[in-house]
């Protein structure tokens, strides 16, 4: 439940934990750095133009990974970028969060066999919290992986470990395919 | 349309032009040139005697009957049945004669050097670096050969029918 949700019409007070505050603030303002490496870059483009306007969500790129939150790898990792992008994850300050958008940064995509040249997903040198699938993914993907980051940082506390968080998102976590049967049934009787 | 008018032996136009282009570079190098392969897509001939392939070049270039003044590509091949590494050169003459016409200039394997043509064309500095970097032929007189898309340090030559890609680069496991 968001913050904004609980009722603060009795002279604006608001009882909650700190835990709650500091992460609303830090969801709401994730700031990933602006840098792209091939078409995913262009689809992350679009997702932070205004027919998409990721800044609604407080998402506005950073020229410089000293103020950023969340690094969206959206592109070909290529191994002359590789050492490059472990120095930008090195220079983010903590907490930092790290989003592998499209098939080559998961996995290589299509130079999984014959690209000599290209690291075989992102993961292989810094740690992801959220790959979204696609070749590009759509900008409705790139923000439900957005979305899915903002879930994981509010399962953080002071003093739990980021694994910690992630076991309490697992358990919290819905399997959408109840979800979807039910809306297609909707859908179909009406 | 030029490229479809066919004369009366019933070849193209494009094909007529290039073996007159071809003609006068015969002419001027002789047996350094070999016969030209008039092909309907491409027309080529090679360059026989590579030591000469810069002196073609410039000649070709500034040839008032050829003015190629534009290198449209150059690009690298490798042959391992003839134990050779190659370049295809594409020439136009843009905005003045019109006409097309590709060089093959073919060196050993291993070690082999063919002249540079970059202070002909500025536009092969950076084609025969590509070249270079991907099929390790070494282009003497170059002004800067580096490799161009692979980092400095990569090992072997990838364009290479027989390139087996390196295990790690830099700590960071290669092949998946």
């Amino acid at each position: 439940m968001g913050l904004l949700d609980a009722n603060i019409s009795k002279h604006n007070v608001l009882v909650t934990s700190v835990d709650n505050v500091m992460n609303w603030a830090r969801l709401s303002s994730l700031w990933p750095m602006g840098f792209g490496l091939a078409c995913c870059a262009i689809e992350m483009m679009a997702t932070n133009a205004s027919n998409h306007d990721l800044e609604r969500f407080g998402i506005f790129p950073r020229s410089s990974p000293r103020q950023s939150d969340l690094m969206i790898v959206a592109g070909t990792v290529t191994m002359k970028m590789a050492e490059r992008v472990i120095r930008l994850y090195e220079q983010m300050p903590e907490p930092r969060y790290v989003l592998s958008m499209g098939s080559c940064s998961n996995c290589g995509g299509p130079y999984w066999k014959h690209g000599y040249h290209v690291l075989k997903g992102v993961d292989k040198i810094i740690p992801v919290d959220v790959y979204v699938p696609g070749c590009p993914p759509r900008p409705e993907s790139l923000i439900g992986g957005l979305m899915k980051i903002q879930e994981l940082v509010r399962m953080e506390q002071i003093g739990i470990s980021r694994e910690e968080a992630i076991k309490k998102l697992d358990q919290k976590s819905l399997d959408p395919a109840q979800l979807i049967q039910g809306e297609r049934k909707g859908a179909l009787t009406t | 349309m030029e490229e479809t008018q066919a004369n009366a032996a019933g070849e193209s136009a494009e094909i007529t032009t290039a073996k007159a282009v071809w003609q006068v570079v015969r002419d001027a190098f002789g047996e350094a040139v070999s016969e030209l392969d008039a092909n309907p897509f491409m027309p080529f001939f090679e360059v026989l005697e590579r030591e000469r392939w810069r002196d073609i070049a410039l000649f070709m270039r500034d040839d008032p009957v050829l003015l190629f003044n534009y290198m449209a590509c150059l690009s690298g091949v490798d042959y391992p049945e003839e134990e050779k590494l190659g370049i295809v050169c594409n020439l136009e003459s843009l905005g003045k004669h019109g006409h097309k016409i590709a060089v093959k200039v073919k060196c050993e394997r291993e070690g082999g050097a063919i002249p540079s043509v970059a202070k002909v064309w500025k536009t092969a500095e950076w084609h025969e670096r590509e070249a270079f970097d991907m099929y390790g032929m070494i282009f003497t007189g170059h002004p800067d050969l580096r490799r161009i898309l692979c980092p400095e340090d990569w090992e072997g030559y990838p364009l290479r029918k027989d390139y087996e890609v390196q295990e790690t680069y830099h700590g960071i496991k290669v092949p998946n």
